[in-house]
């Protein structure tokens, strides 16, 4: 515990932790560290020992709170990972990155020839067909899909 | 009836029952299909053609339908003239017809559209072919086609023949065929097989499929022999295109040990894949099948729109 922290404690922000080792720059990619408050700084530990998984990744941004797109797009790509929202060095709340049924606008859909990757005014839509592990299915064009790294919008 | 307001996007979108509703009432439209008697439960009520991709045969087949129900239709037959070529979006298009009729008939080259197009239509919209995906009144007159010939949809034995990779048509009507407890028979060259995933999908709905590629061996059994075209486009080179077409074609000697009451389906238009000679033998079933598009048709029209006069 200690040793993770060493990253850097922050006083007001988000923890992802338990990142599925070498996700963690997806995950970045994933918060847009670029919309960010300039002065929020971004820790990142790659290949740390976890009890759970062997090695994991740890990504703590100061100043924000996950949007639930983003954290659904977290649970796709690395469905054990945890979030802790830190308020005064403390951690205020931690839970897992559940799926809902359906993930709106955070994935492409596969399909180039899908209804969705038109200019037409509606998000992606995918309903959860099953979770372990994750498949899920374009609510337009029916398309699966079981990999999602790719598909980030 | 329960379909009454409702889309229809996918073969999918309707349970057994539903489908058993729709051909039944297919049957007793057929001789208003054929203009021998009249009814208009459609009067006053307007159905939008949206076609942006050219088909002649499903369009005037709807459009037939709509009238012979005493309706009448507004159509777009020509995206590249209709307000797409513009940069309107297909969800503003059909925001816009959904407007100007009772109900919307959709054929689009895009995987989705249709479903796209449900949702921007306050009206009820019916899925007349999106691209590769479904196309599910095709699937309702494949099925009248052969409850016509054999009085039942359970226990028939299906060979479905061809490309089953690409053509659609297969796709839906392996799920109906599962649905209603037919035996499936896939037969097709080896890199046109049907996909794992619809495989799969038919197999957790508990189907009975085999696979049999000799068409002779395939068809001795059969009581319905569904041929689907093989398109030049899916094979690298000409010569392979040309000996799996040359495998997969139909004549007299193929048919020459099936059953008496095989029937022979084909969701036209043809490219040599049954020769003409088929034609005038009692296997023939192709030409009816192109024909119980308007019945089947004006029976979903009917069940989607009957009985919802304006101010009734
Ligand atoms: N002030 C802080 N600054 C930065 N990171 C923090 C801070 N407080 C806690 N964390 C991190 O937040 C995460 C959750 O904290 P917690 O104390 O619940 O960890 P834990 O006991 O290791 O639990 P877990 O079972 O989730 O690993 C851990 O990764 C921890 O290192
Ligand atoms: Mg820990
Ligand atoms: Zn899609």
């Amino acid at each position: 515990m200690v040793r993770e922290l060493k990253i850097t404690p922050i006083k007001n922000g988000t923890v992802i932790d338990h990142i599925t080792s070498g996700l963690a720059l997806d995950v970045l990619r994933i918060i847009n560290i670029q919309s960010l408050d300039k002065d929020s700084t971004v820790s990142v530990a790659i290949r740390v020992r976890s009890g759970k998984l062997g090695w994991k990744d740890i990504v703590k941004v100061e100043n924000m709170e996950l949007s639930p797109r983003k954290v659904n797009a977290i649970a796709l790509i690395t469905p054990r990972a945890t979030i802790s929202i830190i308020r005064d060095f403390k951690v205020q709340e931690k839970r897992t990155v559940d799926l809902p049924d359906r993930i709106i606008g955070v994935l492409r859909c596969p399909n180039p020839n899908c209804i969705t990757n038109q200019p037409e005014p509606v998000e992606s839509e995918f309903e959860v067909t099953e979770r372990h592990p994750v498949i899920l299915q374009c609510a337009y064009c029916d398309r699966r899909v079981d990999s999602f790294l790719s598909q980030l919008a | 009836m329960s379909l009454h307001g409702r889309d229809v996007i996918s073969i999918r979108d309707l349970s057994r029952e539903e489908i058993e509703e729709i051909l039944a009432s297919s049957r007793k439209m057929v001789p208003y299909a054929e203009g021998k008697k009249v009814t208009h439960p459609l009067d006053d009520q307007i159905v939008a053609m949206a076609f942006f991709e050219p088909s002649t045969r499903t369009r005037l087949s709807f459009e037939s339908a709509v009238q012979r129900l005493g309706g009448s239709c507004i159509t777009i037959a020509d995206a590249a003239a209709s307000s797409m070529r513009k940069g309107e979006s297909l969800y503003d298009t059909i925001r816009m017809l959904s407007g100007y009729a009772e109900a919307i008939v959709i054929r689009h080259p895009n995987e989705g559209s249709a479903r796209l197009a449900a949702r921007a239509s306050d009206r009820p919209v019916i899925n007349a072919g999106d691209g590769a995906g479904q196309h599910p009144t095709q699937t309702l007159l494949d099925l009248a086609t052969m409850q016509e010939a054999f009085d039942t949809l359970s226990g028939l034995r299906v060979v479905l023949l061809g490309d089953l990779k690409y053509g659609r048509t297969v796709h839906s009507l392996a799920h109906a065929l599962a649905l209603f407890g037919s035996e499936i028979v896939l037969s097709a060259p080896p890199t046109l097989g049907l996909p794992d995933e619809v495989l799969e999908r038919l197999e957790h709905m508990g189907a009975k499929i085999t696979a049999e590629p000799d068409l002779h061996k395939a068809v001795r059994d059969a009581d319905v022999l569904y041929v689907t075209r093989i398109q030049k486009e899916r094979f690298p080179d000409e010569s392979d295109y040309r000996k799996v077409a040359g495998s997969y074609r139909i004549d007299a000697s193929v048919l020459r040990d099936a059953k008496p009451r095989l029937i022979v389906m084909h969701p036209l238009p043809r490219a040599g894949e049954i020769a003409p000679e088929v034609d005038d033998t009692p296997h023939a079933a192709y030409f009816r099948q192109a024909f119980l598009a308007v019945p089947v048709r004006m029976a979903l029209l009917n069940a989607v729109l009957g009985g919802a006069k304006k101010g009734g």
